[in-house]
């Protein structure tokens, strides 16, 4: 069977064959590309045959990897040849060199309908071939019906209708939107009852998509799969030539069980007998022969059996069967049988209870991990991860640990990964704990990412029991000779903080201890020297009593970094420097680290991520999201209610994992109050969201202790510390969550924020309570609701809320009620009547009680100075006279304002008319100047008018100048500090660290302000 | 969608057929090609047939000096895929006569021809010999 006539194609194949390198087959191809170029370039004169040759010879290039631009045409308009062998090369090739979003498949849409709808069987299936493998929307809206017909038609041969079923599949898979499949349940089941094998094969595929994309619409189907199944087990009436070593088609049957796996149960009990009687024969009969393309056959046939059965979660009895056959299974020498027994027990382990039984697998497991084939290693490592628990925890990671070393280096990253997650999960002690994370730093070390030495400090933070015995630890590990950088880091970090525990042991004086990590320096890149210099500071304000050689030593290498190119080393060796000279006031500053609340393990998220395949959603992980996996959700561990303390010892605590930048800086600035941190941490009473999840790593995401106030010789660093700190604490009125163990949802400055330009909204809401708000205001009176809705199923008691009025506010609330029942909301009214200009905050002060837990909240009220403000639209005839009649201080004031938020100039307007601050344009010939009237309502001015003028420099948007008139001194100045607030860029503590103190740079507060002004100190507190 | 693709190689490295049912980039095909054919020559006959690769799963069989290597979705069935390929060999030989590369390469179009009969757009459309070569038979005899 010589290529008749298509010596061409053989002569070019067979030069290409002869080429001794790659590059004499690039000169070889790039000369016939050459060729078939200018053949095609007058394309008049080219027979079809020609054209076929050609076409075969651009396939062939394409193929060896050669890129092919041009020809695409010549390819697609053989779809419209006369011929059977042109128009077949056309529809092969258009196949393969195209895709459905090429412009050349909508020149051959035509013929391809003609041909489908013609009466030419063999065209047809061309015609349905190429579209089921390329076919795009366009083919679809124009075709699917076509198809569709074809399919159910009964006068068309079962080898169009196949081909129309598996092109059907692709329309619908690609635009679900445009093939209408409403009503297909019943064609569906018409089309299982099919006698062809074929046919039966490709509708299965069909089905498997329908089904699994909307389950129920199909379920007529399902006892037409089970008959198919019975037929092909029991070989009734199955053609000798769909029979593959004796065994009716095991495609079939294999395509049939995955579609049974997409239907959540079976309620037909005959269905369900019938069906397990076929898979109680499979799993029974099914022998190890000596003729391996029967074996596999039968075992193809098997191994889904196996999936169904579990996934229909038969009787005990069944399971076990299965259970032992997957644990003959991991035994043998076969690779393939083991490998499938391997992959299949993991499968076993997501969807059923079968762990106890699994267990007793163990050593043919461990075994298998040792195996010299990699993917059988890996279905190994995979299994013994979800196979480990509390019993068998020690066996496995130290298994695990004792693979990494001759571990590929493709699986190093998982394989520590996963010994890390499990030495967590499953850790009988801690010290166990440590010691495993240590060696995973020893022998994998450029394998280990930051979350997994983030996490064993902070472990080692929140178990006091552990920290001498970690301290210790690392400190063996540094006499080694070759240490690896990330173990530099979690030494030194731990022996910064504990080292001092171990002062008595040999070997660990304080000098000692600086020697062994100084030693290190020089080999650390610059991330670790800033953990090197905490450690430093901290060790030499441990040293009791003070030695002058390690100070000088140490002071020497902060000068010496004082000027380091990196901002992050220079900024601490400059501050410990200073720090370090303050005598006493370090113990505060540089105070142990806090614990950490209870918070997911980061790397569990991790490798649940990692779990996330991009492909198809399949029986098997809709089966695992339908049933609760016991693989690795972790449940969080949370005391019933919120008090103290959080950290459990011994039992493992889901703990946050903080960025360990962030974490030093927090040393120096909140640590000086946290001697109290052990029953102050806060329990997060949420489940953890994605949205809390997701920050895990990002700077400042600490969820800090509460802010506790800040005792007063704290003022001796206050230089560093930011002036809100040096505020005397206990003459504010904290306006922040106190010593809650409650966590806030949302932020309570936003929400009030939002509340000052709107008069309605939620004010707070926490997982108990949510507290909103409605208001309406007439000249000086207001009416405030309070909302204070109860979220829970249990009652909130001890409920109280009482109103910390300015002096210009007369402020009356209704009774409060005691108890607020389950899910019930209540509402009190609260009347407002304004005395005179002010823009102190009214404050509500509102605590209760959930179970055990005593929430207190101080917030701001929205009655601020703008709600007593009405709009005015002024004319250039009234508004001069009076500009021009308030002249000069006090009714009249001026100042230029620095600081400003940049905005456009439109946006300020914007701003400006949200607080009723009304624009009043054409009244300044300058556009960069905005002319602002309002009229203010208070009981003891009535209603004055206001006028504003704003001068901007375009040039400097950070700046402006704003001239006030009134008819009142202390509303123009009040007036004019409302104004500036809104204007000047006031620090705003970003959401996450809420609860700690202001960073120093973020503490900057306008001067003017005097300081006793409780404006400004609430400003400095948000 | 289960097959992802079908590629014939020799022990060289040299594909002699392949056969995309999703769309890569010709540079994606060569990188794609070049890892797995590395992974899966280096593997010797003790080792099993599959290989995890990126997010497929490689079946693949070796006949002389020629590799089948199948990528398809990860929860495919490993053992009827490795059937398949030995149905496709089987197919090959009843039309050829003891195929070999060689009946492959310049027959090119043929084999193309037989795939094209047993898979569409990743799913199995037919495993009959007879069906399967059917069409093959009316061109030899029309030509």
């Amino acid at each position: 069977m010589a290529m008749h006539g298509m010596r061409g194609l053989s002569v070019f194949i067979s030069d290409i064959r002869n080429c001794q390198n790659k590059e004499q087959e690039r000169l070889r191809v790039d000369k016939e590309l050459g060729n078939v170029r200018t053949r095609f370039k007058n394309e008049k004169g080219l027979t079809p045959y020609e054209k076929k040759k050609y076409v075969w010879k651009m396939l062939y290039i394409y193929m060896l990897g050669y890129d092919v631009d041009f020809g695409h045409m010549e390819a697609v308009s053989l779809i419209s040849a006369p011929k059977y062998p042109e128009k077949q090369v056309g529809y092969i090739v258009t196949s393969c060199l195209l895709n459905e979003n090429h412009d050349f498949l909508r020149v051959a849409i035509n013929s391809v309908r003609n041909d489908i709808i013609g009466r030419n069987e063999t065209f047809q299936c061309l015609a349905l071939t190429m579209v089921g493998n390329i076919g795009g929307r366009e083919f679809a809206e124009s075709l699917a019906p076509d198809v569709q017909k074809l399919l159910l038609s009964s006068s068309c041969r079962p080898l169009v209708r196949k081909k129309a079923a598996l092109c059907l599949l692709r329309l619908f898979r690609k635009n679900p939107d445009v093939v209408n499949v409403d009503g297909w349940a019943d064609r569906m089941a018409q089309l299982l009852d099919e006698r062809d094998l074929g046919v039966l094969t490709s509708s299965m595929s069909l089905l498997v998509a329908l089904v699994s994309n909307n389950h129920e619409a199909y379920w007529t189907c399902l006892p037409k799969c089970v008959k198919i199944l019975e037929r092909l087990a029991r070989n009734q009436d199955v053609p000798q030539e769909y029979t593959y070593y004796g065994i009716p088609s095991p495609w079939l049957q294999v395509k049939t069980m995955r579609a049974l796996q997409y239907f959540p149960s079976i309620e037909d009990p005959n269905t369900r007998r019938t069906l397990f009687e076929v898979l109680q024969r499979i799993l029974m009969g099914t022998d190890v022969v000596k003729n391996v393309n029967k074996n596999n056959a039968s075992h193809a046939v098997l191994f889904e059996a196996l999936a169904l059965v579990m996934h229909l979660d038969a009787e005990k009895e069944m399971m076990s069967q299965c259970v032992a056959l997957l644990g003959k299974f991991v035994a043998v020498r076969e690779p393939n049988i083991r490998y499938l027994g391997l992959e299949n027990m993991t499968r076993m382990l997501m969807v059923t209870d079968v762990q106890e039984v699994i267990k007793r697998h163990q050593v043919q497991i461990i075994a298998s991990l040792k195996d010299p084939d990699i993917s059988i290693r890996r279905r190994a490592l995979d299994l013994l991860y979800g196979m480990c628990d509390v019993t068998n925890a020690k066996d496995i990671v130290e298994e695990l640990l004792q693979y990494l070393s001759s571990a590929d280096f493709a699986m190093r990253e998982e394989l520590s990964l996963k010994a890390a997650i499990l030495a967590e999960k499953f850790a009988p002690d801690l010290s166990w704990y440590v010691d495993v994370i240590l060696q995973l730093i020893d022998k994998a070390g450029d394998f280990i990412s930051d979350d997994i030495w983030f996490r064993v400090v902070q472990f080692v933070i929140n178990n006091d029991d552990l920290q001498p015995y970690a301290a210790a630890k690392v400190k063996e590990y540094l006499h080694k000779p070759a240490v690896h950088e990330t173990m530099v880091k979690v030494s030194a970090y731990i022996l910064g903080e504990y080292s001092h525990l171990l002062a008595r042991r040999p070997g660990c004086s304080p000098k000692e201890i600086f020697s062994i990590l100084h030693e290190k320096l020089p080999t650390v890149s610059t991330t670790t020297i800033p953990i090197l210099l905490s450690a430093y500071a901290k060790i030499l304000m441990h040293t009791q009593p003070p030695d002058q050689e390690l100070q000088n030593q140490i002071w020497a290498i902060f000068t010496k970094y004082e000027s380091c190119i990196d901002a992050e080393i220079q900024q601490r060796a400059v501050e410990y420097f200073a720090l370090s000279r303050k005598g006493a006031a370090l113990m505060d500053i540089l105070a142990e680290m806090p614990k950490f609340p209870e918070r997911q393990s980061s790397l569990i998220k991790k490798a649940e991520d990692a779990e996330v395949d991009t492909a198809e959603q399949s029986a098997i992980k809709l089966r695992a999201q339908q049933q609760t996996s016991n693989a690795l959700v972790v449940t969080d561990q949370r005391p019933a209610n919120g008090a103290p303390p959080p950290v459990p010892v011994g039992q493992l605590s889901l703990v946050k994992v903080p960025s360990m930048i962030t974490t030093e800086d927090r040393n120096l600035t909140v640590q000086a109050s946290s001697q109290d941190n052990g029953t102050l941490s806060k329990v997060d009473p949420q489940p953890p969201s994605a949205d809390l999840l997701g920050d895990l790593l990002g700077p400042l995401a600490i969820e800090g202790p509460p802010g506790a106030t800040v005792p007063s010789e704290h003022n001796a660093v206050s230089g560093l510390e930011g002036a809100a700190e040096a505020v005397d604490g206990s003459a504010i009125v904290p306006v922040e969550v106190e010593t809650n163990t409650v966590k806030p949802i949302g932020n309570i400055a936003e929400r009030f924020h939002a509340l000052c330009l709107k008069d309605s909204g939620v004010l707070y809401e926490d997982p108990y309570i949510q507290i909103g708000i409605k208001a309406e205001w007439r000249a000086h009176h207001g009416r405030l609701v309070l909302f204070l809705g109860n979220k829970n199923t249990a009652p909130l008691i001890s409920v109280q809320a009482l109103i910390l009025p300015p002096g210009h506010l007369k402020m009356e609330l209704s009774l409060v009620p005691e108890t607020i029942p389950p899910r019930a909301q209540v509402q009190c009214p609260l009347e407002v009547v304004n005395l005179r200009p002010s823009r102190d905050v009214a404050v509500l002060d509102y605590s209760y009680k959930f179970g055990a837990n005593m929430v207190n909240v101080k917030l701001r009220l929205p009655a601020t100075l703008n709600k007593f403000l009405q709009p005015i639209p002024v004319s250039a005839e009234e508004f001069f006279p009076q500009w021009r009649s308030l002249s000069g201080p006090p009714l009249k004031l001026q100042e230029v304002v620095r600081g400003v938020r940049p905005m456009p100039l439109s946006e300020m307007a914007n701003l400006l008319n949200s607080f009723r601050l009304m624009i009043s344009p054409g009244l300044d010939p300058n556009p960069n100047n905005l002319v602002v009237c309002t009229t203010f309502y208070s009981e003891n001015t009535h209603a004055i008018l206001c006028l504003v003028r704003i001068e901007t420099d375009p040039a400097d948007r950070t700046q402006l100048r704003m001239t006030l008139a009134s008819g009142d001194p202390t509303l123009t100045f009040e007036l004019k500090e409302f104004i500036k607030e809104q204007l000047v860029s006031i620090p705003m503590v970003p959401r996450a660290p809420a609860a700690a103190p202001p960073a120093p740079p973020a503490a900057q507060l306008t001067p003017q302000i005097p300081a006793n002004d409780p404006a400004a100190l609430l400003a400095g507190l948000l | 969608m289960g097959i992802r693709f079908i590629l014939m190689v020799n022990k060289q490295g040299q594909t002699r057929l392949a056969q995309y049912y999703e769309w890569l980039t010709l540079e994606e095909r060569r990188a794609l090609e070049g890892e797995i054919v590395r992974k899966c020559l280096a593997r010797n006959e003790q080792q099993c047939s599959f290989v995890e690769h990126r997010n497929y799963k490689i079946v693949y069989r070796r006949y002389a000096s020629l590799f089948f290597l199948v990528g398809v979705d990860n929860d495919e069935n490993e053992l009827a895929i490795l059937e398949f390929i030995h149905l496709l060999v089987e197919t090959m030989d009843r039309h050829f006569g003891n195929v070999c590369e060689l009946d492959i390469m310049f027959h090119l179009e043929k084999a193309h021809f037989m795939l094209e009969e047993m898979v569409m757009n990743g799913s199995i459309v037919e495993t009959s010999k007879a069906n399967i070569l059917t069409p093959i038979q009316l061109m030899d005899k029309s030509s």
